[in-house]
């Protein structure tokens, strides 16, 4: 083997461009098929395609009416439930402020203490503000309300959340987080995460997102003070187990942050978008300003108010799903006032109240006050009228919490002893 | 039979009379294989014979034992080492009794068959005597026989490798060896068997060249053969040299300036092969030292196996003058000759690896050189200084360069066009090439192509293409290096203004009447290819307007008429240019909504032609239409399924394509693409699709390069259509299962191992398409029998520690989708493999961003599987 056979005489041509179009095309399938499990894996490719819809006009604020909370309830429409991220991404517009409108947990109001609180639940104080989801992508961070109306447009230090070429992170990357803004100290203080660089958490247990969370977010250096690449600061908030000084720490705690009642997240729940009653809030007035609604003027009526839904049979009912009755309207009313079927009216509770026949409504002294307000979706959920009549009649207290708490641990100890004596 | 006379009938220049004795041979092989090889064994041992009958008995009874292709050479192994004992002993007695036969190809042809049962046997720990019989009585040999004996050796060494044979008997080998070598042996055939042997012996010697004494005299005895008066001998002295400048490079510092002064004194003085070899040391201690100096630059610790001795950094003010000495002995039509090597062309293919070798440092020393000559009446000067300057331009940092080359280029410019001398029209076109190659583009700071002289060179470039053949195509080779440093230049390319012209200029080209000499016409294409690569949104335009030319173009070709064979192969040469830059520009219009938007409405009429391509039997032309098919399935999307029920046939032909192997892989790649495009459409082609595959899998025949791309093919196909590969779920899984086991453990070289990464990647590819097909649907409990093997092989070629990046990346990737897909059913087993602790935490510690990221996932499919 004489070796200049081996050897390439450098003059000539050294280029192949057969052997490059066939590596490029090696290359282009190789990415094709990487992109395509990709896609397989994180369930989305496109929520880029979200944030470039069309700028949103601000909800005016002063039309919400009884909203100073802002987890006011939305409940799920005709649509199906478990539309996920990648038939999302081909919505537009108006379309995609429904879509996330319905994205985000929604907790139930406690009006009963759930079993085994001490082992199942984790309890944390809600922070004060504005819920929102933050999403992080194609190296821009977008935090949207319920609404769907965008609240900031900013880098952040999100995975994708701003664009620094640092080679990390594909082009598929993206996070969401479920946030309340807190204007105060202007921080996104994060109080679940779905989707963390691309990997969807939804159907992934609250003790598995609140581990992920935790270690995620702080490594990611979106805790970090505000920069030049990220805008505003990012925390979690300590979650406790709702053993006895779990719940105290939550209820006396100090924190950087206005609270605004108490979460209970059942450690066992998927993320699931809507009313669940797998998460539940509670306040009262050590740990929140806002127990009782007020109405569109920051004025408490006299008199609790609710929102219901007329019905085709005139019946009145909550959002709730399947929807809990509260009683018949007039035909005269519906005639007078012009009402049709889907109407959002709003009442008041008359000094009959609510009453309960074997933990189940009754009967509702209702008094027509008119049509809801026109920016309102939903009619209240039982939940939330239950807990607004109980605040005001005979409210759950943090004491009658811990004395839950402390029974059932009694009940536990019982027969661990007996054991031990055997 | 009467082997003798069918032997002669076998090389019969009468076709008949010789294909009936092949058969007859074929025929009697197949009936009774030891008889025949006894038959064959003793025809070459018998001096009554005829020597053409020998030859060739021991020619078949070579071909009995050795095969280029692989699978073939197994089972001839395994044949031979389950003959006959007495038999095989019988063949090796004739054999090695041969070697003393008075007819010298009689001795060479068994010398040759010696070595392929050698290689077969040795490595069996059979025929342990071979060695000690051919070296027993070595020195009393009359010198026909001993010259056979050392032939013997050398072809031993090459065929087994040095783990068979013990130190005891290399000792043996390499002291005949050098005594044959040695100034005292008067026979100069024996010299030259000897050195010859030597050549293929050093692999063997590790040990001898780790002995200081015993590395001095082999070196000395190598250095007296170059200076012997036989011209081969010293041939092959200098091989030994080049041999041991790359085995033994560590070892070479004691004598490199001997080395250096024979090898000046042979460049100057010596025969050319002698020269050649000569100049080849060089050029392999300079391949020796880029890569100790790569790997120094790669790595901040520094660490190289074998330092670096700079022995090219210190030999340049005497090896740089010598060589550009060579670059004046050009031969007058070297240009034109595709095979032309000669001295200048070694020398400055040298010239450019010392550049490559020491950088900066190799600039004043060439420099007066080229500034003394390039002016010169005589062409060979100026040919030759314009060489040297091309030669050093890869290596020395931009900044050495580009003053020169902003002094040299306007010089260049108008030697392209003016100079008389095609020889140095044709070198001033390569440097430019050399020049934009490496000193243009968004990586240099300081651009030597302005505003001020872009359309200069435009406009010399776009002459010179018409000038001769070759000139032209260097000039075209120039364009594509232009072309390609302005691949990054953003939204505006300052080829944007030229560009119209370029193109009309290129097909102009590809028009001309001798555009197949020098291989201008690929040349022409493959900088149009180039252009287009590199042309930005502003082109985009032209470029759509050159669809329907390439399409009219391609349509000339398909129009049917009777050709020639030579006008066919010209055909089918201009139809796979064609193809490829059809491919080109469907990549570049596609990757862009817009773009792709337009174009698409070529694409129907650009399948038709596809298909009457295919109608065309050459193989490069059904490549490049593949390649090109599946850049459109990827452009269209599902819209392609329109084209299936046409193309399925092609697309069946391409996967049974065995012979041409680059069709079939090509072929399994866009099945990959149709996938992708189709999704679930592709469900009606799936069981031919799935049937091919499978067979091609289970086929010893067909290229091994192949299978890895087919398993990946599998995890395309049911990424596409989800649970409905359950069809296939059982024969995949086996394939693959049988497959993992193959791929889990390796031994070998660097090359079986990079084949058995690439063949793992493939298998973990097809387990992730699968989990992730089957990911959400009813029936991904069908997935959990094939849980414990998949976990297995992820483990065992963990422990392996051998993966590559690439297939780490994968491996860990489907840990994740295993986890994803079958969730708490997979659990405990997960929990239980070594893969979701160790090698999950190194995968999360990676530096690696792809690695990292698909741990991740991992982890947290892992995380979310237990936590249910």
């Amino acid at each position: 083997m004489a070796p200049h056979d081996i050897r390439r005489p450098f003059k000539r041509a050294a280029i192949s461009d057969q052997q490059k179009r066939r590596e490029l095309s090696l290359l282009r399938q190789a990415q094709n098929r990487r992109d395509a499990q990709q896609q397989a894996r994180c369930l989305a490719s496109s929520i880029l395609s979200l944030q470039s819809a069309a700028p949103e006009s601000q909800p005016e604020q002063s039309d919400i009416e009884l909203e100073t909370v802002p987890e006011a309830e939305q409940e799920s429409e005709a649509f199906s439930k478990d539309l996920d991220v990648r038939q999302a991404s081909k919505l537009r517009g108006p379309e995609v402020r429904k879509w996330f409108a319905r994205q985000l947990m929604l907790p139930e109001w406690m009006i009963d203490v759930p079993d085994r609180l001490a082992q199942d639940w984790y309890v944390f104080a809600r922070p004060a503000g504005k819920r929102c989801f933050v999403v992080s992508s194609n190296g821009t961070t977008v935090s949207r309300q319920r609404n769907g109306s965008i609240l900031h447009h900013f880098p952040s230090a999100l995975p994708a959340g701003a664009k620094i070429r640092d080679g990390s992170g594909s082009a598929q990357s993206y996070c969401i987080l479920d946030c309340i803004f807190h204007e105060l100290d202007q921080t996104y203080y994060v109080i679940d995460m779905v989707c963390w660089n691309g990997y969807s958490l939804y159907d992934c247990t609250a003790e598995f997102r609140f581990y992920w969370l935790n270690s995620k977010l702080e490594e990611s250096g979106a805790c970090n003070a505000p920069s030049h690449y990220h805008k505003f600061r990012f925390s979690a908030v300590p979650v406790y187990n709702c053993d006895q000084s779990g719940l105290h720490a939550a209820y006396t705690g100090v924190v950087p942050y206005a609270k605004d009642g108490l979460l209970f997240y059942n450690k066992h729940a998927l993320y699931q978008t809507g009313n669940t009653p797998l998460a539940l809030v509670w306040k009262d007035d050590n740990c929140s300003q806002f127990v009782i609604d007020t109405d569109g003027k920051g004025e408490i009526p006299s008199q609790q108010q609710v929102v219901l839904e007329l019905q085709d049979d005139r019946k009145l009912v909550t959002s709730d799903d399947p929807p809990v009755l509260f009683g018949c309207l007039d035909g005269d009313i519906i005639e007078k006032s012009g009402l049709h079927t889907g109407n959002l009216l709003r009442f008041a509770i008359g000094d009959g109240g609510l009453s309960f026949v074997d933990g189940k409504l009754e009967k509702a002294d209702l008094i027509y006050l008119g049509k809801s307000n026109r920016a309102r979706a939903f009619a209240d959920s039982y939940s939330k009228v239950l807990f607004q009549f109980m605040v005001r009649h005979s409210p759950l207290k943090i004491d009658d919490l811990l004395a839950s708490i402390n029974s059932a641990n009694d009940q536990e100890k019982t027969p661990s002893d007996i054991e031990m004596v055997g | 039979m009467e082997v003798t006379q069918v032997l002669l009938n076998a090389q019969s220049i009468d076709g008949a009379v010789r294909k009936n004795a092949e058969e007859s041979l074929k025929h009697f092989q197949e009936q009774n294989l030891t008889v025949f090889l006894l038959l064959l064994s003793g025809e070459l041992v018998s001096e009554e014979k005829p020597v053409e009958t020998r030859k060739l008995a021991g020619l078949i009874l070579k071909n009995a034992l050795d095969a280029k292709d692989q699978q073939r050479k197994v089972e001839l192994v395994q044949r031979w080492l389950s003959l006959d004992g007495n038999a095989k002993s019988q063949i090796k007695a004739g054999l090695l009794k041969t070697l003393s036969s008075p007819v010298s190809d009689a001795r060479s042809t068994a010398s040759q068959v010696i070595a392929k049962v050698a290689g077969i046997e040795l490595p069996h720990k059979q025929w342990p005597e071979l060695v000690g019989s051919l070296l027993s009585n070595v020195h009393q040999l009359p010198a026909h026989a001993k010259q056979a004996t050392l032939e013997t050796l050398g072809y031993l060494c090459e065929e087994v490798s040095p783990d068979v044979i013990d130190q005891d008997q290399v000792n043996k080998i390499l002291t005949a060896v050098v005594q044959g070598m040695s100034a005292s042996e008067g026979n100069t055939d024996v010299r030259l068997a000897a050195t010859r042997a030597l050549y293929n012996a050093l692999g063997f010697a590790q040990a001898n060249f780790s002995n200081d004494m015993e590395r001095d005299y082999l070196m000395r005895v190598v250095c007296e053969a170059t200076l012997s008066p036989e011209v081969r001998i010293r041939q092959a002295a200098f091989e030994c040299l080049v041999s041991i400048s790359s085995t033994y490079y560590e070892k070479l510092a004691p004598y490199i300036q001997d080395i250096f002064n024979i090898t000046a004194k042979a460049v100057r003085e010596d025969e050319e092969p002698v020269a050649l070899q000569a100049i080849e040391f060089w050029s392999s201690i300079c391949d020796e030292e880029i890569d100790i100096l790569e790997e120094y630059g790669g790595d901040f610790t520094g660490d190289s196996d074998i330092p670096c001795f700079y022995f090219i950094k210190q030999a340049i003010p005497a090896l740089v003058p010598m060589l550009l000495e060579t670059l004046l002995k050009q031969e007058e039509d070297q240009d034109q000759d595709e095979g032309a090597w000669n001295i200048a062309m070694a020398g400055g293919t040298c010239l450019g690896l010392v550049a490559r070798t020491v950088g900066d440092d190799i600039v004043p020393l060439v420099v007066p050189f080229i500034e003394e000559n390039v002016t010169k009446p005589d062409w060979r000067q100026r040919e030759a200084a314009t060489y040297a300057f091309g030669s050093i331009l890869e290596g020395p940092s931009p900044a050495k360069l580009i003053p020169l080359v902003n002094v040299a280029l306007n010089f260049m410019l108008s030697a392209l066009t003016k100079d008389p001398n095609s020889h140095v029209k044709d070198t001033t076109a390569w440097t430019l090439g050399r020049i934009f190659e490496f000193l243009h583009g968004s990586a240099v700071d300081s651009p030597i192509i302005t505003q001020a002289n872009c359309q200069q060179i435009v406009a010399v470039l776009l002459q010179s293409m018409k000038d001769t053949p070759n000139v032209a195509e260097k000039a075209c080779g120039a364009l594509y290096f232009l072309a390609q440093g302005y691949e990054e230049v953003g939204p505006s390319s300052p080829l944007t203004p030229f560009f119209q012209e370029i193109v009309q200029s290129l097909l102009t080209v590809t028009h001309r009447e001798d555009a197949r000499e020098s291989r201008l016409r690929t040349a022409a294409y493959e900088t149009l290819n180039e252009v287009v690569r590199c042309s930005t949104d502003e082109t985009a335009p032209l470029v759509l307007q050159l669809v329907p030319v390439i399409i009219m173009e391609l349509h000339n070709t398909v129009e049917g008429q009777k050709l020639s064979s030579d006008e066919r192969e010209k055909q089918s040469e201009l139809q796979g240019l064609l193809c490829g830059c059809l491919q080109v520009i469907i990549q570049k219009l596609g990757s862009s909504e817009s773009t792709k938007y337009l174009f698409l409405q070529y694409a129907d009429q650009i399948m038709g032609l596809f298909l009457s391509v295919f109608a065309c039997r050459s193989a490069t032309v059904h490549e490049e239409a593949m390649l090109a098919i599946g850049a459109l399935a990827y452009a269209t999307g599902p819209d392609f399924a329109k084209y299936m029920p046409e193309f399925y046939r092609y697309l069946e032909m391409g996967l049974q394509n065995f012979e041409e192997y680059q069709v079939c892989a090509v072929t399994v790649g866009v099945v990959g693409d149709i996938c992708r495009a189709l999704e679930e459409k592709v469900v009606p082609y799936c069981d031919g699709i799935m049937t091919q595959l499978l067979k091609n899998l289970s086929s010893n025949q067909l290229h091994r390069s192949v299978k890895p791309p087919i398993f990946s093919c599998f995890g395309d196909i049911a990424l596409a259509v989800g649970e409905y590969f359950e069809k296939y779920l059982m024969w995949a899984m086996s394939a693959l299962q049988s497959a993992a086991e193959l791929s889990t453990h390796t031994t070998g070289d660097d090359e079986l191992i990079e084949y058995i990464n690439t063949l793992r990647n493939g298998i973990l590819e097809a387990y992730s398409g699968i989990f992730q097909g089957f990911k959400n649907s009813p029936k991904t409990q069908l997935l959990i029998p094939y849980a414990p093997h998949i976990l297995q092989f992820l483990d065992g070629i963990y422990m392996e520690k051998d993966m590559d990046d690439v297939v780490m990346k994968t491996a860990i990737g489907v840990l994740g989708d295993l986890a994803d897909t079958l969730g708490s059913h997979a659990a405990s087993l997960i929990q239980q493999s070594v893969s979701s602790k160790d090698f999950l935490n190194e995968c999360l510690s990676s530096e690696d961003v792809m690695i990292k990221e698909s741990a991740e996932w991992a982890k947290l499919a892992i995380s979310r599987a237990i936590s249910v």
